[in-house]
């Protein structure tokens, strides 16, 4: 069995990401119905990516994960790189989710969120409480793959910038 | 949008260099941005070069190819990148069910209805088809639906034709080959929109060949051939009626051929030139509230038909409303 993960260790920290930013878009995009090929933004953003931190290697997957990249230093750095801050609940908690992941595996791990675009960074550990916020949303996220019909969009600010966009309000 | 059609009308060479596609031909080499094509129209005699095909499949620029007449002939159809094998199972689903099957084919019937029941308002007719739209309620199989389609058409061209000028009437439809030259018009268009709502499509996790008005044996992409019920009306019969009666296409523009009639090179190239500019052209969608193009519109009827198959919302065909 130690080569299986654990049930709650199958899930993508985009899904994580997505749980807090939509739960339409989760729906539809563990479907495989995805719009990001269209998004300028989702093309900024891996424009980003690859033009920030060189000499890093990029784009770690670790089982269902896939980090930014990784430095090791006394314990496992985690760094993620984000376009804004418009979403930070969203990117803290696909960060938190990693650490979260990590610990499951049995390594010491934290995060640094970069937003290169505001030069700022953000570090984050993983606290108690957290992991019970992230058990609820790894529950949650589990419920919402299994609804039959996609969850009604609700209307936000952010809505306009979103690829989904059309595909919820047409 | 940033992203245009790219049409060639004029023989030459498409070829890659490096990370650029120029376009060769006579009067020279023309570099083309890849970032700015959204999709390819080759009505000339077009050698490309398989490094083309490469970038242009990598970019997912689908590649559409028309015959001497002007009539489709097919498309480089990149390999599908938008996978949704849920989606898949739902269209599916949709099609072999016949109570959910009959309830699209009817909604893309209705929707063209409606479309042809507004241009004939603009064009000056004030005729309705409800008791047409009543009969397609009794109607417990395709046929019937294809049977009702039918009629409306018929006498939806009867009714436009009594608009059109003398030298540019309908009579009555033929194709391949038209008779007459509103035919050849007719069939000019719709010969171009059926690939543009390809590409569409092909933009979305929709499956081409999955359909419900049409056949899914049809050997063609007959998703295509439902959704161009609502925008044959909608886009080609209306930039045919303008063309003709603003004197834009004129008796000069066709050939007759093999005994047919059909558009010559410089008819091809108005039509088409007008076509690109209405696919381009904006109307404010009140749903979305923004500007969308024309082109887009096909778009956004495929999102909802993904609603529909996700029974998120059914499926409501779009009606001008410009």
């Amino acid at each position: 069995m130690e080569n299986y993960l654990e049930e709650e260790l199958i899930i993508r920290g985009i899904e994580i990401n997505y749980l807090y930013v939509c739960k339409t878009k989760l729906w539809y995009f563990v479907r495989g119905i995805t719009m990001e090929q269209e998004s300028d933004f989702v093309d900024l953003g891996k424009f980003l990516h690859e033009k920030s931190y060189f000499g890093e290697e990029k784009e770690v997957q670790i089982g269902s994960i896939k980090i930014d990249f990784i430095k090791k230093r006394d314990i496992i750095e985690i760094h993620e790189i984000k376009k804004g801050k418009v979403m930070e609940k969203a990117h803290i908690m696909q960060a938190l989710y990693y650490i979260y992941y990590l610990n499951k595996l049995g390594m010491k791990a934290k995060a640094i969120l970069h937003y290169p675009k505001l030069k700022e960074i953000k570090e984050i550990e993983l606290k108690e409480n957290d992991k019970e916020e992230i058990k609820r949303a790894i529950k949650e996220i589990e419920h919402i793959k299994s609804l039959k019909e996609p969850p009604e969009p609700v209307y936000q600010k952010i809505c306009k910038n979103c690829a989904y966009y059309e595909l919820c309000f047409i | 949008m940033r992203k245009k059609s790219l049409t060639l009308l004029s023989d030459g060479y498409l070829f890659r260099r490096e990370n650029t596609i120029y376009f060769e031909n006579a009067r020279g080499k023309k570099p083309l941005a890849i970032e700015g094509i959204y999709d390819i129209y080759i009505y000339g005699k077009v050698s490309i070069s398989s490094q083309a095909l490469h970038y242009l499949a990598q970019k997912g620029i689908a590649v559409h190819f028309f015959n001497h007449y002007g009539y489709y002939d097919g498309s480089f159809y990149p390999r599908e990148s938008l996978h949704s094998g849920y989606l898949v199972v739902n269209q599916v689903e949709h099609y072999l069910d016949k109570d959910k099957r009959l309830e699209l084919a009817k909604l893309f019937v209705i929707g063209g209805i409606k479309n042809m029941e507004w241009n004939l308002s603009k064009f000056k007719n004030k005729t309705k088809f409800d008791s047409y739209i009543e009969e397609l309620d009794n109607c417990n199989k395709i046929t019937e639906v294809m049977n009702v389609e039918g009629r409306v058409r018929t006498e939806y061209y009867r009714l436009w034709d009594e608009t059109l000028p003398d030298d540019f009437k309908i009579v009555k439809r033929t194709r391949r080959p038209p008779k007459n030259e509103m035919n050849a018009l007719i069939s000019f268009l719709n010969s171009r929109l059926y690939p543009a709502i390809i590409t569409e499509l092909y933009n979305t996790q929709l499956t081409p060949t999955v359909s419900y008005l049409h056949e899914p044996h049809e050997r063609r992409f007959s998703l295509a051939l439902d959704l161009s019920e609502i925008f044959k009306p909608m886009i080609a019969d209306r930039l045919a009626n303008r063309l003709v009666k603003q004197n834009i296409i004129q008796k000069k523009h066709f050939r007759d051929d093999l005994n047919g009639v059909l558009l010559n090179k410089e008819g091809m190239k108005v039509v088409l030139e007008h076509f690109n500019k209405e696919m381009d052209k904006t109307v404010h969608h009140p749903k979305l509230k923004k500007n969308v193009s024309k082109r887009r519109l096909i778009r956004l009827e495929a999102y909802k038909l993904v609603k529909h198959l996700v029974r998120q919302k059914r499926y409501e065909p779009l009606v001008a409303w410009f």
